[in-house]
């Protein structure tokens, strides 16, 4: 997890079956982006690690977005990855973790207003802090904002 | 040495880490000979690493997270269980097409379905040959799936099996092998087993 501010910009490369949140509140000019493995805490017993999940690790940025200024009610989502790499997978890891980054944004009132999810194809996100842009990189698709 | 078997990837001692490498090296010398016959050429093995990590850092492990690859997935089941991959580099991947086919490859994004079942089945028989000899030698049954096939970034690749060992805990152990030919082509083997199948081939070594 990241939260920057000003003209950074945060990435995480590489997106497979795990899904990118990027968390902006405009006013503020706080950006976050949250990278989470698997959809619920509840897979996996014990871990404590809340980055790693949908169920704990947007809460986690909302929180820390808020120490830096941040305000929820303002806050905007872009998410991105939840690919299904290989055709046999019958755990469907991405589909939930997409299914779950979804509903924990909902419970958190945050209205998502761009996504590139789903499909078969590796993603790297950049999300630049000064405008709330995320510029999806992949093999298939090349480069494009969302 | 205590004659419990472990719970904890991060309680095996030096011993036992050595067991396992050593394993590692025999099956992987198998493979690597299996790709020298597949290839007519020289292979070169690296020494085997064994690393214990956390399970995002998986991802990490090949050269980059965007670095084009090819990976090869197999489960494993009966009495050794978990993952093996083959990751074959690009370079790797244009020089198998041009031996064995006489073709070009122009991108990873448009492999034929001909290139395609000819990396599954290297993948197929590189895995094969490596468990054979770690079966060999604990005289355990291992089984392994039909090969699956991505082509596409290393990191977006190893999220799937980063993804299914995150359900058990935090932390996996991974062998890992490289094999470089000639013309510096380069791909790696990849073993992740399950906790319990780890207690099953220490204790088969005599090394619980």
């Amino acid at each position: 997890m990241k939260i920057a501010s000003g003209d950074d910009i945060l990435i995480t490369y590489a997106l497979g079956s795990c899904v990118g949140t990027c968390l902006y509140d405009k006013t503020a000019k706080v950006i976050g982006l949250s990278h989470v493995l698997l959809s619920n805490s509840d897979l996996c017993s014990n871990d404590s690690n809340v980055y790693k999940y949908a169920n704990t690790a947007i809460k986690e940025l909302v929180r820390a977005m808020r120490v830096k200024g941040a305000a929820v009610h303002r806050m905007t989502a872009k998410i991105a990855g939840g690919a299904q790499m290989f055709t046999n997978n019958t755990l469907k890891v991405g589909e939930r973790n997409i299914i779950a980054v979804v509903d924990e944004l909902n419970i958190l009132g945050i209205r998502i207003v761009a996504s590139d999810v789903g499909e078969n194809y590796g993603r790297t996100m950049e999300c630049y802090a000064n405008d709330g842009r995320v510029m999806i990189k992949s093999f298939t698709k090349g480069n494009q904002i969302i | 040495m205590s004659a419990n078997s472990i719970n904890n990837i991060e309680s095996l001692n030096e011993f036992q880490l050595d067991a396992l490498r050593e394993i590692g090296n025999i099956g992987a010398g198998n493979a690597a000979t299996a790709l020298a016959t597949l290839l007519s050429d020289r292979v070169n093995m690296s020494v085997p690493v064994l690393n214990i990590m956390n399970v995002e850092d998986v991802t990490k492990v090949l050269g980059g997270p965007e670095n084009p690859v090819v990976g090869i997935l197999m489960t494993l089941s009966e009495d050794v269980k978990g993952v093996i991959m083959l990751v074959f580099e690009e370079k790797f991947l244009s020089v198998v097409i041009k031996t064995l086919l006489g073709q070009e490859i122009d991108s990873l994004n448009n492999l034929s379905e001909m290139d395609r079942s000819v990396f599954m089945e290297i993948g197929n028989i590189m895995s094969s040959t490596y468990l054979n000899a770690l079966a060999a030698m604990t005289g355990l049954s291992i089984q392994i799936s039909t090969p699956d096939i991505c082509a596409d970034m290393a990191g977006a690749i190893m999220s799937v099996p980063a993804s299914i060992f995150g359900m058990t805990g935090d932390k996996v152990l991974m062998l890992q092998e490289d094999f470089i030919g000639e013309e510096h082509i380069t791909s790696h083997l990849i073993m992740l087993p399950e906790i319990d199948s780890l207690n099953a081939i220490l204790k088969s070594l005599g090394a619980e």
